[in-house]
């Protein structure tokens, strides 16, 4: 098979297993709904104060950030500690499969989960919530989300080269992320968080990653809606995830 | 093809201080069943999984297949297959399905339904491997270390923790693999396993090989026969007589005796018992075989060794 075939070879595999594991079918594509429903529903017509827009205007760009983040990093730094351990990885690489192509799949496997859920959020938050879908900024919009599921799929591997234990992969991943997303406003909006929590999210590409997702929906903004600014800092983070998953990396268990 | 699959020379490895392989010597023959002997701790995984390119090796040689496995690339990853100790696998998929998918990583694999069929899993072929018994999920494991169709196989300990007709299929498998003129490097602590198996056998104690050979002619190398009886009615241990060539072993009523020649002590024996009127209830006269050869060799330390060092 040719490199492109083997990735596709790979990826369809991938996916057929994510599809068929209920648990993980339901932390990374129900719950960010579920998140959604409650979120949105209970301030659907508030307005978020210093934005001026209504709740569920701001909680699905916040959502979206969220499902990319738990169908990227989330979800290959909870696995791949589960896979090494268990011998998984180790047969893999004994097999002539090329590790690019093995990174490939799983990377293609959580770009296509988030683009799933995008569309997911996307439709509901129109149809349900009357959300504006973005027009002229979703170029913005695609390009956020690229360099987004790009960058924290890096970082899903640099977790899951830090991470010693199957048992520490959950812990670790979800006391990393959950309070980045207290922090970063994607649960409770920026205004309600005072400056200085802000101040400590900004240091991390939670914030930015949502930052300029929600330029991208928010009705007011004017021109494109490219956030250079907050993707540079995103893409910086995905860089460093990706030295440290290529330096650290272990295909075979720790014993 | 070279004569020699595998060529090992001086093979050093050392953990922190620890000689984990104290210099290894080893040939393997195309299409030859080479079984590595050894207790827990001995340095079998270690040595396997250098072979296999897993490990680095501290000194000495390694030619596997004409590469030094430090070195292996994907050409000849294509002409081996791993058995591994232990390698858990994706329960969502089925045996045919990991099949197909490990099918796609190699140039020239073998039919899915053949493999699923030499490895005896065609009534289970499509349901999900989280459902297979510990027997049929090690069948698996096999189907997929040679779906590649490669020349060599490495199996670690394959029987591990099978009931004995479990055991017995997976023998079945692995003469089947022979058959289709594979070479296999076999790694177990079962005897029997050795002795049905190999062609070949090298037994491994505390990181050095301490005899190689046939099962046969380990087994008879320089070996002793085994007498045992049980002691007669009436009779103590005392009462046996001399000049048996061996000091009497007694055990729950059983008395054993090793003996390098049978003939004279069985004599002594057999006239003892006729003058004090009693017989040699359950006498037993066993041909020396590779376990004997095995516990005089390994004698225990091995595992000792393994259990302080680990810590």
């Amino acid at each position: 098979m040719s490199g492109v075939a083997l990735v596709l070879h790979q990826f369809r595999f991938d996916q057929k297993v994510f599809w068929r594991n209920p648990a993980a079918v339901f932390f990374t594509a129900m719950l960010p709904l579920i998140f959604l429903f409650i979120l949105a529903s209970v301030f659907e017509n508030s307005r978020i104060s210093g934005l001026d827009v209504k709740g569920a205007t701001y909680y699905v760009p916040a959502i979206i950030s969220l499902a990319v983040i738990s169908a990227t990093t989330v979800k290959l730094a909870t696995n791949l500690p589960a896979e090494r351990e268990a011998g998984q990885l180790k047969r893999v690489r004994g097999t002539p499969l090329p590790p690019a192509v093995f990174v490939a799949g799983r990377v293609g496997n959580s770009l296509v989960i988030s683009a799933i859920m995008v569309a997911l959020v996307t439709v509901i938050g129109a149809l349900i919530y009357g959300v504006r879908v973005p027009t002229h900024t979703m170029p913005a919009m695609l390009v956020t989300l690229a360099v987004g599921a790009f960058s924290f799929s890096c970082l899903g591997f640099a977790l899951a080269a830090a991470i010693p234990t199957e048992d520490a992969a959950p812990a670790v991943t979800n006391a990393t992320v959950l309070p980045l997303y207290f922090l970063s406003g994607v649960f409770i909006p920026q205004d309600e968080l005072p400056n200085g929590v802000l101040g400590f999210a900004d240091a991390f590409p939670i914030r930015h990653f949502f930052q300029a997702m929600f330029t991208a929906w928010d009705p007011h903004t004017t021109g494109s809606g490219f956030e250079p600014g907050d993707l540079a800092v995103v893409a910086a983070w995905g860089l460093l995830g990706l030295v440290i998953a290529v330096r650290y990396f272990r295909w075979e268990p720790r014993r | 093809m070279p004569d020699q699959v595998i060529s090992v020379k001086g093979l050093r490895k050392s953990y922190d201080g620890f000689e984990a392989l104290r210099g290894i010597d080893l040939e393997v023959a195309g299409g030859e069943i080479f079984a590595f002997l050894g207790p827990n701790g001995a340095g079998k995984t270690t040595t396997v999984e250098i072979l296999e390119g897993y490990r680095k090796r501290s000194g000495g040689e390694v030619s596997v297949l004409g590469v030094d496995p430090q070195e292996a690339d994907r050409d000849w990853r294509q002409r081996v297959g791993f058995v591994l100790q232990e390698s858990r696998l994706v329960p969502e998929l089925t045996p045919r399905e990991a099949l197909q998918q490990y099918a796609g990583y190699y140039e020239s694999p073998r039919e899915v339904d053949e493999v699923v069929r030499l490895v005896g899993l065609g009534e289970k072929a499509d349901v999900r491997t989280a459902k297979l018994s510990g027997g049929q999920q090690r069948r698996l494991d096999v189907a997929l270390a040679m779906i590649g169709d490669p020349e060599l196989l490495f199996l670690d300990e394959p029987t591990t923790g099978f009931d004995p007709s479990a055991r017995r299929q997976a023998w079945d498998v692995i003469a089947g693999l022979s058959r289709l003129g594979k070479t296999i490097f076999l790694t177990t602590h079962y005897m029997d396993e050795a002795q049905t198996l190999a062609d070949r056998v090298a037994i491994l104690s505390s990181g050095r090989i301490v005899a190689t050979g046939t099962p046969e002619s380990l087994g008879e190398r320089g070996m002793q026969t085994e007498i045992r009886f049980r002691l007669p009615q009436g009779i103590g241990a005392s009462d046996l007589p001399g000049g048996l060539g061996a000091e009497p072993r007694l055990d729950a009523g059983m008395v054993t005796l090793n003996v390098p020649d049978p003939v004279p002590a069985l004599r002594e024996l057999t006239t003892w018992a006729e003058r004090a009127g009693v017989g040699l209830p359950g006498l037993t006269v066993g041909a020396p075989n590779l376990e004997d050869v095995y516990l005089e060799l390994t004698d225990g330390t091995s595992a000792e060794r393994a259990e302080r060092t680990s810590r």
